[in-house]
């Protein structure tokens, strides 16, 4: 019995938390706990609310079953197409724009240091901003309609995929443009014959994975008035249409399954 | 094979090539027609559309002057003048940041309550695993959004919509990437602790919950940087934070508010972003660690 309260003493690690490792966790749960009571506090998270609103959360659920069309199923298939063009024609623009930038943005075509950081940094900026608050502008500055959702998608699109591009081209083997430098070819035949070959596929797939994100996020820009099939779940949401809305958010989610679907097939054929 | 059949080989394969392009060219450039015709996105509109938009960004520029950059809030032109609100939209960041951290750690509550019975080497039967799956999948297809719309009647307009929303749609996102994660781990603990006689609940706890954690936190806080995007939009449906004052300035037109909102949450993002990247790499080391 002595040995093992020698060794208690000698490796008090080997026994479990020592007291002082006891009170910092009881310390840290404490502040965990308070973080949490000042949240609720705050954000007014009552259980009478929680209760009020899962209980009206059922109501609309239950009007949900079944999921019916509505008079208006013509709207609702047009606000789709809408959707999904929106998505297609964004990401396609948004590509063009971001296929230059993306060889500004990589260090093994633009070699400058501070200018790879300025045009990164920059890249960074724009992407914080919310492909939502592009849309609301576009929305102000050419009124409402689905060209508004376009120029939201490109707008923030291009920043995205620019970073992606530049980081794919960064990735590739840098031992073909030595060879084009090598046999004197211009800094425009290095990245023509060089580069592009490698990093063609990779845009492609990226590009495509960008249509397949923009599709889900097209269908909820009419949220705001920027077109598409968002314009119609909001509608019906505001006057409480609740088996149309779920009939809505089911087309919503076979369209996607199927433009990822159909996605993954070109996808596959472009690398293989 | 002499010179001339290398040359005709060569050919040969190059014309194949540039005729594959130029089909796939050609359809895309089909796509292209059929979807600027839906979506009214001709270059006319385009050419219209362009002056107004450049007119608009313009005009999101801040009235800087460097002379007076550093005045007071009086002078016209500083940046505190731009910034004149900048004690109510800080703390609306920072009310949007702890949204969307309750809403991350709701959704990722959750997510791995129902996780472990996703997981294809974890679920006790095939019909769990089925089920699981297709309940995370309903979570996750709605984006958040749409929940915020439906919430927001149910729970009035305010905060609390915008986390639960969001806390929704992470449930879906997070539960099947920790899923994939369990399906990743290493199954010899778990078979020996089947051998001792543990139950269900304790195999995932100590066989399988101490390996994937590092992993679980590196996911939880990528999600968490999404969540803070997601979060400073919400409030366009009246979800809270600092995109309900958004929506607002943008309405009334107020563009150097909101060229002041969009610098402010670029930057509020960014530092997020910085910090959670670093946290990340820490979770993930930890599991070399140990």
């Amino acid at each position: 019995m002595s040995d093992l309260a020698e060794l208690r003493a000698r490796f008090p690690a080997a026994f479990g938390l020592t007291t002082g490792q006891k009170l910092l966790r009881l310390l840290g749960a404490a502040a965990f706990v308070a973080w949490l009571a000042v949240l609720c506090v705050w954000f007014e998270i009552t259980p009478a609310r929680l209760g009020r609103g899962i209980g009206g959360l059922f109501v609309i659920l239950r009007q949900m079953i079944p999921p019916s069309s509505g008079t208006q199923w013509q709207d609702i298939l047009q606000g789709l197409a809408e959707s999904v063009a929106m998505a297609f024609f964004g990401t396609v623009v948004a590509a063009c724009f971001a296929f230059p930038l993306g060889f500004l943005g990589s260090r093994n075509v633009v070699m400058n240091w501070l200018a790879h950081f300025t045009i990164r940094r920059v890249f960074d900026g724009f992407r914080g901003v919310d492909q939502l608050i592009w849309a609301l502008a576009f929305v102000r500055a050419v009124g409402l309609g689905p060209l508004a959702g376009v120029m939201a998608i490109t707008a923030a699109e291009v920043f995205v995929l620019a970073k992606q591009f530049a980081e794919a081209i960064e990735n590739a083997d840098s031992r073909q443009p030595e060879a084009i430098v090598a046999t004197g070819g211009t800094r425009l035949a290095v990245i023509r014959f060089g580069l592009l070959p490698q990093v063609l596929p990779v845009l492609l797939a990226q590009t495509l994975y960008a249509f397949e994100s923009n599709t889900r996020s097209a269908a909820i820009l009419g949220v705001v008035g920027a077109g598409g099939i968002g314009l119609q779940i909001a509608e019906r949401i505001k006057v409480r249409y609740w088996s149309e809305v779920s009939f809505i958010i089911i087309l919503i989610l076979v369209t996607v399954a199927l433009i990822d679907f159909l996605s993954a097939r070109v996808r596959r054929r472009l690398i293989g | 094979m002499n010179a001339s059949a290398i040359e005709t080989a060569f050919r040969a394969q190059r014309r194949t090539k540039r005729l594959t392009a130029l089909g796939g060219g050609a359809l895309l450039l089909l796509c292209m027609l059929v979807s600027a015709w839906v979506a009214e996105a001709w270059p006319s509109s385009f050419i219209a559309g362009a002056p107004r938009v450049g007119e608009y960004l313009g005009k999101l520029i801040p009235d800087l002057r460097p002379a007076v950059l550093f005045a007071g809030t009086k002078t016209q032109g500083s940046l505190a003048y731009w910034m004149y609100r900048l004690d109510i939209w800080l703390w609306l960041l920072f009310e949007t940041s702890q949204m969307a951290a309750l809403a991350t750690l709701l959704g990722a509550s959750a997510a791995l309550v129902l996780c472990f019975p996703a997981a294809a080497n974890v679920a006790p039967n095939r019909a769990t695993y089925v089920v699981f799956r297709r309940v995370l999948e309903l979570f996750r297809c709605v984006p958040d959004i749409v929940y915020a719309l439906i919430l927001v009647w149910t729970f009035g307009v305010g905060p609390l919509a915008g986390i639960l929303a969001i806390a929704l749609h992470t449930t879906g996102a997070l539960g099947k990437l920790f899923a994939e994660a369990a399906e990743n781990a290493d199954m010899r603990p778990w078979e020996g602790l089947r051998a001792v006689g543990a139950n269900w609940v304790e195999c995932v706890r100590f066989a399988m919950f101490p390996q994937v954690l590092p992993n679980f936190l590196s996911y939880v806080l990528l999600r968490f940087e999404i969540n803070v995007r997601g979060a400073t939009v919400i409030g366009f449906v009246g979800a809270g934070g600092i995109g309900q004052e958004l929506y607002s300035v943008i309405s009334f037109n107020y563009y150097q508010e909101i060229g002041a909102i969009v610098v402010l949450i670029v930057l509020a993002v960014s530092l997020i972003d910085l910090v959670s990247e670093r946290l990340r790499t820490r979770a993930i080391g930890g599991e070399h660690r140990e």
